[in-house]
């Protein structure tokens, strides 16, 4: 039997437009983006150039301080174009299909009798490493170290994430593969977090070798972060990986069938999706690829037509990457919604504005807790010093002061930081704060400041 | 609606950056997101934000102080004409409060939004929305005879050394109504205490009834002179700063922050908790007949408890940030309050300085609740 942790404080955010469980589309894109940008603190190499042909899982970047780190193409076909930004900066490697799903030759060891080393080196050569990420900082995980154990969320609980355990119920057998191979590298054990609404009926309760806990509360209980901090959390010196369930699937479908499959479900979802549902597709798909998702509307007191924002992944962490953008490589999710960009006549002093939602009660959405929103990117209201306190504290189910912690790194304290908790959270842990923040402040971005600090500080 | 955002689009230009009244673009960014909710889109992390902001917060605060200052402006009618014996009806006294306090609030923000402005357009900073609720504190916690001009210096002084010279809003020490409240206390303290301060009048030497005392219930009790019924007290008949006596509007507006849950109730809570369970143990052990054997309770409807508790200790800028700070923080303002109206022979109030004082502290609780967060993640490290 497994325990059951409570977790009373956080946010789930009413955002219109949840995804209907079936999949209405799949699409096998013409072409694929894979993006550095996708795996934190990776210092890219470019190891193809335009015009290459390559299998999927043919190596494209690599790790300029740790070559063995690789990231391979989903796909086989041609380097299409190599997307460089300011200073030279590589975006993207945008790669097209040829439609012949080659495959790169792996040769994959028996789990069960594998030893450790064969398993890491031959995550490694595929590709597949970087699935992988280590707490603290969330950056790809050194392979020399061996981790205290290996954390996985089974539900996400971010606005209108995908349900997976819809999107994982084909997968068992990979699931399972993957979990074998997994519980070679830790001695720790695989834990895997399931929400207590659905844990019997999960089919990830099935699962073999693994130490199952249950969670109970709002968003960000599904953050593997939220969930290692009240199983074992990260002390100074100590690492623990963790991964997304995805990930184990791609894993486990390298073993079972020596494949670099990164085939995925994706949840399309949004105020702005037509007929929010989910699609199978591959990680790198193109935005147009899902053009008909999109809700066409007109801005009421004007004419001209209402933009929407493409954003990969959920409204909390995701990227706005734009109509023609690309799906990144971790994320289960696209979600459209309305830019903000109106100006709104004495917004601020209207007493009910029911189209609006907050968590503070000077506004009368808590009235209607069943009621879903057209939330848009408006940020309502100017950034300002922080002023209210306890606000954080109501979505950050840890024992983390957040207002302390910000301001530490605010201060570049790296002293404070670290007492203060900063191995325990990435960006999207402390995210909710940053919707609820009054203040306007960019809470993400200043966490991120704050572990590229510590990274610099450490090494 | 439409032709006004045409119009602030239109001039926009000249006040932007590089535009001819380029220098003013903090007062025009001020009108500008007075008028309009900005059009500024999400551009890093979360893409959807809360709709609420800081002017949102501090306009509920100013609603919350609606009835305090309503209820203030009848009395000041109402104290004027009990001092003077004079026949005057409801309107007239609500009119007569109206000519002594508007102008208090229209020198408050007056005086203050002007320095506001101009700090914020020295440092290049949008203007900050918390001296709209600061600029009606003030008044509310000044006597009414108080001339007008030691008013306006007060403000500037609250504004400039209170507030500014830490770096604005946000950065403050101590609650920046209070240093002006403490400013003028100490600078010209024969208009802020005494028997003739509260009522407006009286320090003209307009008539005053043969045997009526103009003092505060604070300093009666001090003083071992009877003081007003409790029930008095508590709906604010009584001689005060404008807008302090009437315990009952004063909770009215605490009814609107909790509901809202802009102001902290712990540290509502704490406050009334701890001035009445330190009055409760003081009648204990006082000898009877004494101030100190007066019934607890009513310290929590004289002077400025309950408006102190309500709007000024829970400035969230100045109060403990952490939650657990809030309860101590608050508990100890309640204590100092009573410890010194009973045992200081100086003043008869002590709200404002147990505020300050506690204000001064506030860090220092924070500091030791989150130092002892850190020794719990150490300690954690060692188990293990």
């Amino acid at each position: 039997m497994s325990d059951h942790i409570r977790l009373r404080r956080g946010l789930d955010i009413p955002l219109k437009g949840e995804a209907k469980t079936q999949i209405t589309k799949t699409i096998s894109p013409d072409s694929v983006a894979v993006k550095p940008a996708d795996y934190k603190a990776l210092n890219a190499r470019l190891l193809v150039k335009e015009g290459d042909k390559v299998k999927a899982g043919t190596p494209v970047l690599s790790d300029k301080k740790s070559p063995y780190i690789k990231i391979c193409s989903p796909i086989s076909g041609t380097v299409a174009q190599i997307v460089r930004g300011e200073k030279r900066r590589l975006l993207e490697i945008i790669i097209e299909s040829d439609n012949n799903n080659e495959q790169e030759e792996i040769t994959v060891p028996n789990p069960k009798s594998a030893s450790r080393e064969e398993i890491i080196e031959t995550l490694l050569n595929s590709g597949l490493w970087a699935c992988l990420k280590q707490r603290p900082y969330g950056t790809i995980p050194d392979p020399g170290i061996e981790p205290k154990a290996i954390f996985i969320s089974g539900f996400d609980t971010a606005p209108l994430a995908p349900n997976l355990d819809f999107t994982l119920k084909g997968e068992i057998e990979s699931l399972q593969s993957g979990i074998d191979v997994l519980s070679k590298l830790s001695q720790g054990g695989i834990h895997i977090s399931l929400h207590a609404s659905n844990y019997a009926s999960s089919p990830m309760h099935r699962l073999d070798k693994v130490i199952i806990h249950s969670f109970d509360g709002k968003h960000p209980a599904g953050n593997v972060g939220v969930q290692i901090h009240h199983i074992s959390p990260v002390n100074k010196g100590e690492t623990v990986w963790t991964l997304d369930m995805q990930c184990v699937v791609y894993i486990g479908r390298l073993f079972l069938k020596g494949v670099y499959d990164l085939r995925k479900i994706v949840a399309v979802t949004g105020p702005r999706a037509k007929h929010p549902a989910y699609i199978e597709t591959l990680p790198g798909m193109n935005f147009k690829e899902i053009k008909g998702f999109a809700d066409i509307q007109k801005r009421e007191e004007y004419s001209e037509e209402l933009p929407i924002r493409y954003i990969s992944g959920n409204v909390l962490t995701g990227d706005n990457v734009g109509a023609n953008g690309h799906l990144g490589f971790f994320h289960n999710q696209v979600t459209l919604i309305s830019e903000g960009n109106y100006y709104e006549m004495l917004g601020w002093v209207k007493p009910f504005r029911l189209r609006k939602f907050s968590i503070s009660r000077s506004y009368f959405s808590w009235l209607f807790p069943k009621k879903k929103y057209s939330l848009d990117t408006n940020v309502n209201g100017g950034e300002r010093a922080l002023v209210m306190t306890g606000v954080y504290e109501k979505v950050t189910p840890m024992d983390i002061y957040p207002m302390h912690l910000i301001k530490a790194i605010l201060a570049e304290d790296v002293d404070k930081m670290e007492q203060l908790g900063i191995y325990e959270v990435i960006e999207e842990d402390l995210a909710l704060c940053e919707f609820v923040c009054p203040s306007k402040t960019e809470i993400q971005e200043i966490v991120s400041n704050g572990i590229q600090l510590m990274i610099k500080e450490m090494s | 609606m439409k032709a006004l955002r045409n119009f602030v689009d239109k001039i926009k230009p000249t006040f932007s950056k590089g535009g001819k009244l380029g220098f003013l673009h903090s007062t025009f960014d001020a009108f500008e997101t007075f008028l309009f909710v900005p059009n500024t889109v999400t551009k890093k992390g979360a893409h959807i934000r809360d709709s609420i902001d800081l002017k949102r917060t501090m306009t509920i605060v100013i609603i919350a102080l609606v009835p305090a200052l309503l209820f203030g402006i009848w009395n000041t009618g109402y104290q004027h004409n009990l001092a003077t014996e004079g026949d005057m009806t409801f309107m007239q006294m609500v009119l007569h409060g109206l000519i002594k306090v508007l102008p208090m609030v229209i020198i408050s923000y007056g005086v203050g939004l002007g320095i506001e402005f101009a700090s914020a357009q020295i440092r290049g900073h949008e203007v900050n929305e918390g001296y709209l609720v600061t600029g009606m504190l003030i008044p509310l916690i000044m006597p009414v005879g108080l001339p007008l001009w030691m008013l306006a210096l007060s403000v500037a002084f609250a504004v400039i050394v209170g507030k500014e010279v830490f770096g604005g809003t946000g950065m403050n020490i101590w609650n920046p109504a209070l240093v002006a409240r403490a400013f003028a206390f100490f600078a010209y303290p024969s208009y802020m205490s005494g028997d003739k301060a509260w009522i407006s009048g009286l320090l003209k030497g307009e008539g005053i009834v043969d045997g009526f005392s103009g003092a505060t219930p604070l300093a009666n009790a001090q003083a071992g002179l009877e003081i007003p019924s409790f029930q008095d007290m508590f709906l604010g008949l009584i001689p005060g700063s404008v807008g302090e006596t009437s315990t009952l509007a004063v909770l009215l507006g605490a009814i609107i922050l909790l509901y809202t849950g802009i102001a902290s109730w712990k540290i509502m809570v704490s406050v009334f908790a701890g001035g009445l369970f330190t009055a409760l143990f003081i009648n204990m052990i006082a000898p009877p007949d004494t101030y100190m054997a007066l019934p607890a309770w009513n310290h929590l409807v004289m002077g400025g408890f309950a408006f102190g508790a309500v709007f000024m200790a829970t400035d969230p800028v100045t109060a403990s940030q952490t939650e657990r700070g809030k309860w101590i923080y608050g508990f100890l303002i309640g204590f100092l309050v009573i410890i010194i109206r009973l045992f200081n022979p100086g003043y008869p109030e002590g709200m404002m300085l147990a505020i300050l004082l506690m204000n001064t502290f506030a860090p220092t609780i924070d500091y030791v609740v989150v130092q002892r967060n850190i020794k719990r993640r150490l300690n954690r490290a060692i188990i293990k």
